[in-house]
Formats: structure tokens, sequence, C-alpha cells
């Protein structure tokens, strides 16, 4: 039987059979014999080994450089810099490593080189487990385990009692060895038995699971989307793709297919250490309602989102978003609404920004900037800190700019930023910025009789992310079939053993010897216990050749 | 005195006692080395001795190596047993103290790590001591829990949300087992290397390729082939090292994998996405390759042997450097270390 082994394979069970450590023979005809030396080459071990070593070098840089999927600032940052050598940088690929043409290629060919050498060998492997252990060697003194006795008993009657003993279950009607006696003529019988097929095949396993795991991969990429939206506490929010603050999707993923569900947050609840401000404990309180379903109250917290028809809603972030009123200086509301402010520390001191762009006829816009503490603390005269990051005692600080907000200029903008190119700041008398202090409920008066400015509640928001990706079973399925191959093919040894009798005047010598894949220090004393159970009447212990740990 | 300082004091008392049997396992090793010296002269060709009674297996030790210091190995044994029961007690009332599982941040992370290190080299050597191996473990040990007691060290205390999970105990618990796996893993592929660089009379040092007053030269007194090294022939064979590291080795690997499986699994949990190339999912990455790229090169030509054990050192290099830099330097989702 031809036995198939990726070129360069060191493997004791093959090198026994045939092959001699012959190089690679270069055909000399044709591009049909240089394509089929690639395809060995690319299939050999050696470049198994060589891709893997390039994989692990090629994602290093993606530690080194920021990367546009994680951080899309940094880069710019990180352009703005370097700039002579960042766009070059920028080119080969190095902000998105593992998106790049090098990264790819290398596993691309990873992947082929894995099929090219698998598949031959799965084959070999059934045909291997559906054929008799392969024949009994002439000679067994090349073999790294040997052992030896002698018997009064018939050589037919040793050998069998030796195939019983190899075939005793290893669990319940499952034997070890698969056996097989043959009597090989001039009085002379033997067993050639073979355990630890479970070893090929958990590692073929294995290797068709990766296979899998990226075609899983791969496929959930086209098929996903995943949104992200901020919302404040008693509002709703719908699934659709106008309504996500952020939207992304895979190619192959159709918009309208979107399950149109509702949500709302009904409630936010936080817990956080007295000591450390350590936050231990978020839960979003929602209601969702399903087309054709009764609303239910559900809750989603951190480690554990919830599960909507198979997309899942994470509770990514929180926050205060004040509800602040802005008139503008002929009384009219002109803006403002709650507004997220993003927290800063642990202390929950929040920054937030509001436009206020539809004043009355020919009135300057307002921006409004600053801080939200929720527990405020005087430190001196024009100081304030939060202290604690529940609403103890809210205060806004802010300062307040008119102008133009620049929001019709085409260009869109970040509504946590104020472009202030076009604005400009109220200062008092000295020239120092007016710097208000508002706490919950108050209204005061916006300087430059610009309007006023009402604090009105605080409520809480939440920063949801919604994904879906149809893929996740089978990218689960599939890991955990490598990672039992894996288990399987590392743990699960491969033996081969052989023991043959003989007569030879009046008694009958018995000899040994067994073979396994790879290193495998358990051998000689597997040997030597068969041979043991096989002549309990032994009197001259087996000789080693090999010592017993 | 409370439960936090009462772990704090343990630590510190295990990492004394480790400090004690290190020294009693270099002393061992010293005499080991001495008396090999004295009996092999440098021109004994080393290869000689492959196979041969002395390098004759866990069992036989005693009688095979008369040169070893029974006291010493006394001293050393009881009290890696006595650290390894002290560290365990300082892990178990940091968790009282902290009323959790122990394992949120590096100061714990630390901890266990070296107690799974400890109690897989006490459980190795638990029949015959390999002295070098033990000084390279203990020796890391000894730093690693004087740099979490005077760096690492945090109060004890309850975890943010993100870390509520019984995936805590799951992931980070094997990711610390696998560590600690790696790191006896890593000592005996080291010895392994020198044994076989002494075995094939192979050195970096000397030979035809060294400069003479060159830098490799000037330190050929340090060659594996030379008399310093007389002790690796009281070692196990190279090969017999070799099984050792894989077998430990390969646990580490399997436990690695289920690492990464289980990390993606939380992350899917906790972070919206089970894989985002953060800096410690892509450590965790490179070294699962280079571990992978390790037992490819054992079974391929040319590779198998010493050339292997070269990626098991990348690999471990690996291994810790995304437990170090990629906590204290790099930023990313995995800021757990509380410092
Ligand atoms: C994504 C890339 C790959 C990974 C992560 C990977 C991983 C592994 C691991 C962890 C093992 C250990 C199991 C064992 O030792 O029995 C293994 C074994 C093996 N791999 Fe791969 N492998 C990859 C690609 C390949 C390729 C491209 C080939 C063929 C050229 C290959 C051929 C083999 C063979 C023949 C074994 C078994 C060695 C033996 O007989 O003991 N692998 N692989």
């Amino acid at each position: 039987m031809v036995r198939y082994r990726p070129e360069g394979l060191e493997d004791t069970f093959s090198a026994e059979s045939d092959a001699p450590d012959a190089p690679v023979a270069v055909p000399s005809i044709g591009v049909v014999g240089w394509l089929r030396w690639m395809w060995r080459q690319l299939t050999s071990m050696r470049v198994a080994l060589l891709l893997l070593m390039l994989l692990a070098v090629a994602a290093v840089p993606g530690t080194m450089f920021p990367q546009r999927a994680q951080d899309e600032t940094k880069v710019a940052t990180y352009l703005a810099d370097h700039a002579s050598t960042g766009p070059w940088l920028d080119r080969l690929g190095f902000f998105d490593v593992y998106a790049s043409v090098w990264f790819s290629a290398i596993y691309i060919l990873l992947f082929v080189s894995l099929v090219g050498c698998i598949l031959p060998r799965t084959k070999v492997h059934f045909t291997a487990m559906r054929g008799r252990p392969p024949r009994t060697p002439r000679r067994f003194t090349r073999f790294p385990a040997q052992g030896e006795g002698v018997s009064a008993d018939e050589p037919e009657t040793v050998v069998r009692a030796a195939a019983a003993v190899l075939r005793r279950p290893w669990l319940p009607l499952w034997p070890r060895y698969r056996v097989d006696v043959r009597d090989e003529g001039n009085g002379a019988w033997s067993v050639s038995a073979e355990r630890g097929y479970l070893r090929e095949s958990g590692n073929l396993l294995f290797h068709l699971a990766l296979v899998g795991l990226l075609i899983s991969v791969a496929t959930g990429q086209l098929l996903h989307y995943r949104g992200q939206a901020i919302v404040v506490q008693g509002n709703g929010f719908a699934n659709s793709v106008v309504k996500y603050d952020t939207f992304e999707q895979g190619t192959a993923f159709d918009p309208s297919t979107l399950e149109p569900f509702t949500m709302q947050l009904d409630d936010f609840e936080s817990r956080f250490d007295p000591v450390t401000l350590n936050p231990r404990d978020f839960t979003a309180h929602v209601t969702l309602a399903e087309p054709g379903k009764d609303p239910v109250k559900k809750t989603i917290k951190v480690n554990h989102p919830l599960d909507v028809d198979g997309a899942k809603v994470y509770l990514q972030g929180n926050g205060y978003a004040p509800d602040i009123e802005v008139r503008d200086a002929s009384g009219k509301v002109a803006g403002g609404g709650e507004t997220p402010f993003l927290p800063q520390n642990p202390q929950y001191t929040s920054r937030g920004v509001v436009k206020v762009p539809s004043v009355s006829g020919d009135q300057d816009q307002i921006g409004i900037v600053g801080y939200l503490l929720p527990t405020a603390r005087q430190v001196d005269d024009t100081t304030w800190q939060s202290i604690y990051p529940q609403p103890g005692n809210p205060l806004l600080v802010l300062t307040v700019w008119h102008g133009n907000l620049g929001l019709d200029t085409g260009v869109p903008q970040n509504v946590y930023e104020l472009d202030e190119s076009r604005m400009t700041q109220s200062v008092d008398a000295n020239g120092d910025p007016v710097t208000l202090y508002v706490k919950l409920g108050e209204t005061i008066d916006l300087p430059d009789g610009l309007g006023s400015l009402t604090f009105k509640a605080l409520p809480r928001f939440v920063a949801l992310d919604l994904r879906y990706d149809p893929s996740l079973t089978f990218v689960l399925v599939f890991a955990v079939l490598a990672f039992l191959g894996l288990a399987t093919s590392l743990f699960a040894p491969r033996r081969r053993i052989w023991v043959r009798a003989a007569s030879d005047g009046g008694r009958t010598v018995v000899t040994a010897a067994g073979l396994a894949r790879g290193d495998d220090v358990g051998l000689q004393p597997e040997l030597d216990r068969i041979l043991a159970a096989t002549l309990p009447d032994l009197q001259n212990k087996p000789a080693s050749t090999q010592e017993t740990p | 005195m409370n439960t936090g300082d009462l772990s704090t004091l343990l630590v510190w008392a295990a990492a004394t006692a480790f400090t004690v049997a290190l020294i009693a396992y270099t002393v061992d090793m010293a005499r080991i080395a001495e008396q090999a010296t004295r009996r092999a002269p440098a021109a004994v060709p080393v290869g000689a001795s492959v196979g041969g009674p002395v390098s004759a297996v866990a069992g036989s030790a005693d009688e095979a190596a008369p040169s070893r210091s029974l006291r010493a190995e006394g001293i050393a044994r009881a009290t890696h047993y006595l650290g390894v029961a002290l560290l365990f007690a300082g892990i178990v009332t940091r968790g009282i103290a902290a009323g959790r599982w122990p394992t949120a941040n590096m100061y714990e992370f630390t901890l266990v790590g070296v107690f799974v290190a400890t109690l897989v080299l006490a459980i190795m050597q638990r029949r015959r001591i390999i002295p070098f191996i033990s000084v390279i473990v203990l020796g890391m040990s000894v730093l690693s829990l004087a740099l979490a007691l005077l760096k690492f060290y945090i109060q004890a205390e309850a975890v943010q949300p993100a870390l509520q999970s019984y995936w805590l105990i799951i992931h980070v618990g094997v990711a610390i087992t696998a560590t600690g796996i790696f790191t006896v893993a890593f000592a005996a592929s080291v010895l392994q290397v020198l044994r076989d660089g002494r075995e094939n009379d192979h050195s970096h040092l000397v030979g035809p390729g060294v400069k003479a007053g060159g830098l490799r030269a000037s330190l050929s007194g340090w060659a594996v082939t030379g008399p310093r090294f007389a002790w690796l022939e009281q070692v196990p064979d190279a090969r017999r090292l070799e099984a050792m590291a894989f077998r430990l080795n390969a646990v580490g690997f399997v436990l690695w994998t289920f690492t990464l499986i289980g990390g993606a699994i939380w992350a899917e949990h906790a972070w919206g996405r089970y894989w985002g190339w953060d800096p410690k999912e892509i450590g965790t990455f490179i070294a699962w390759v280079v571990y992978a790229a390790y037992l490819h090169a054992r079974t391929t030509r040319g590779w198998s042997g010493r050339r292997a054990a070269y990626f098991v050192f990348v690999g471990y290099a690996v291994v810790l450097a995304n437990f170090t830099v990629v906590n204290l330097v790099v930023t990313g989702k995995h800021s757990y270390s509380g410092l």
C-alpha cells in the first residue's frame, strides 16, 4: 500500500516502510512537471513550517502600529506625526495589517497547503482503518522496543493468547488494539496489532476543522451587521439602519431583512464601590416590542447581552444626558434637549456640547461647551470637582460661544465637538471666558444677552451595540471540533506491536517488537506488560533495550 | 490584621521558602558539577555516555548519581513543598479577602502562575530531582513573586462588571495554568538543548567558525562541551528531556488553545465580538502559532530535536511578553492589570 505523507514529514511509521531520504526529484519536463513540483513544495512540511512562522511574524506589526479597525483617530494622529513614513506604511497596509494583502496571502497559502496535505492523508487513513494491521516484519532488530521469552506451549496457542491480551478492551466494547493473527508457515505464528487510529483521526479532524473555522468566519464577515446607538432614558429606539449612529454591514447583507423591533430604555441602574469608585454593576431595564408580539420587559447587563431573534444587543457604555433647554434672546425655545455628555473619569465628570442652531431672526447661533459634575463639590472660588459618579449634587459648568456653528458647510460634524472657527467666546470685563454654574432645576441668563438656559432634568443614557452574525454557531462548533481533534491527536499514543512464536527444538521461542509514532516512552513498558500477560510463567524477564521510567 | 494582609504575609513567606529551596537546589547542582568535573576531564568524549548508566532514569537515580548532595536535596524538597503550600494559602486568603475568584489582575495572575509552575515542578520531580530545571523554574518564580509583591500589588476588591462572569474562572484560570506549565516545559527545553549540544559535541562558542580573540572565543570557557558543563552528563539524555518537554508543551498547548477559544467566547459575551485583533488577542494568537510551529517542527525532517526546541524559546518569550508588555505598555481592552 502506498502511504501518503507530506514531503519532509518525519514519521517513524512511514520511515520504517520504504522511502529513503531522497531529495525531491526535479522533473525535467514541461509546465505540468513544474506545477506538480511546486504543488509538492507547497504541501511539504517544511513550507507549512515556514508559513506558520511567517504568519506569526506578520501578526506582530499589528501590535506596534495603530490599527484602523480598532482606533481610527490614533491612525490619523500617527499619520500627522509621521508625515514622511506614515503614508508609505499606510500604502503597505501597516494600519490594516489583518486585512492587508500580505497577511491574507500568508494565511491563504497556509490553508491551501493544509488542504493539499490533509485531504490525501484523510483518504489513506480511511483505507488504513478498514484494512488489516500491517504484516509482521521478518526481523525485529531495528525496532525501538523489543522483548523475548520462551514457552512450553505450541506457537499457535502462544500467539492466540497474545492476541487475546491485545484485544482486551480499554473501554467496554472498545478494544485497545486491532489485531491480526497469521500462520507464517514452518510452525511459526505471529500476531500484528495496531492501536491509536484515533491519533490520526484527531489530527485530521483538527486540520479540517480549522478549514471549517476559516470558512465560517469569512461567511460571517459577508452576512453580519452591527450598529451603535445612544438611547436616553424614557426614549425608544427602532431597529432600522437610519436609527443607528453608526452602522456597518457585510457585503452580502440585505438591510431590508432587519428585524423591525423597537426597544425603550425604561431605567438604568448603576452601582459603584464607595471607596475606589470602581463600577460594580450596570443594568439597563428595557421594554422590547417585536412586531406581532406583546411588549416584554428585559434587562441588559455587561456580559449578558439581550438576544432578539439572533441579533444580540450589548450594553457598551453609559452616562448622563442632561436635559437642557435654551431660549434665545426673544424668549423662544431655540434648542437643547437631552444631550449625552461623555464620562471622562471614574467620577463621571462628563463632557458635552449643546448646539443651538435655530435661533429666531438674524441672531447669532449659540454653542455651549462644558462639563457635568454628577456630585459636585467646591474646591475653591472657581473650581468645582465631581467626587462621586452618582447624581448626588449635579452641576453643569459651561462656557458659551456665539456666531456660526458651521452646520451648513456640508462637512459632517462630530456632535461631541464644537467647531469654534467661526464663533466667539463670551468673556467678562477682564477678558476671561464667562463660566456658568447651573444646578439641577435652575434657570440662568446667558452672557451677552444671548438668552437663557434651564437645567431641567438629568436622565441617563446607554450606548448600545447591536450585532448580528449568523455564522456564530458554526464558528463555535468548528472551534470545539478543532480543540477535541487536537487533544486526541496529542494524547492518544499510536503504537504497533508484533509478537512471533516459533518452535525451536521442543520449546517455543517468543519474540516481540514495538513501534510508535513519534517518541513514545510508554512503548517498551506496554510491550513488557503484553509479554508478561501472554507468558505468565515467564522465568527470565524479557530483556529491555530501553529503560523503564 | 485583616485577611488581605494575611494573604500578603503568606505570599512573602512563600517567596522566602522558594528562595531557600532555590539556594538548596543550586548547592545540589554545584555539587554535581564539581564531582562531574573531577571525574570527567574535558577530554573524555561525551557521546560515549549517551544511553549509558549515568543517563539512566528516574527511580534508579540514587545509585546512578552518587555525587548529588542528599542533604541539599532534602532541604530543597521540603522548602519547595512548603512554599507551594504557603502560596496556596496566600491565594485562598486573597480570594476570601476579595470575595471572589482570585485571578482578576496582574498581581493575582502572577501568584497563581507561580503556584502552578512550582506545583507542576514538584509533581514532575517527585521521583527524581533534576536540579537544573528546578533552578530555572524557582529562580523565575522568586523573581516573579518579588515583582508581584513590589510592583503589581493592588488592594483586594471586587471586580468591575466586565469581569463578572464565570469565564473569569475558566478562561483566566486555564490561561494561568498553561503559562505555569509552559514555564516548566521551557526549563526542560533549555536543558535539552544544552544536553544535546554536549552529546553531539556541538557548541557555538568553540569550533572552526569562531574567531580567535573574538567575544565568542573569550566565552569559550562556557561552552557546553567544556568541563564547566560536565554535570550535563548527569542529567537524562536529550531524547528523554525532549520527550519530557514535549509532553509538558503539549499539555500547555492544548490549554492555550482552550484559552484562545474560551477568550473568544467570553469576548463575544462581554465586548460583542469574538475576535477583534486587540493587542492581547494578537499576542495570544502569535504564541499559539509559534507553539503550533513547534509541533510541526518536531515532525519535520531536519527540524526535530534541538531546532524544534528553539521554537519553545520563542513561544515562551511571546507568552511572557503577552503578559507583561501588553498589560503594562500597550493599551487595549485587556487593561485589567489594575495598575
Ligand atoms: C493553519 C495552519 C496550521 C495549524 C494551526 C496547524 C496546527 C497543527 C497542530 C497544533 C498539530 C499538532 C497535532 C499533532 O502533533 O499531532 C499539527 C499536526 C500536523 N500538521 Fe498541522 N497545522 C497547520 C497547517 C498544516 C499544514 C499546511 C500541513 C501540511 C503541509 C500540516 C500538517 C500536519 C501534520 C502532518 C501533522 C501531524 C504531525 C504528526 O504526524 O504527528 N499542518 N498541526
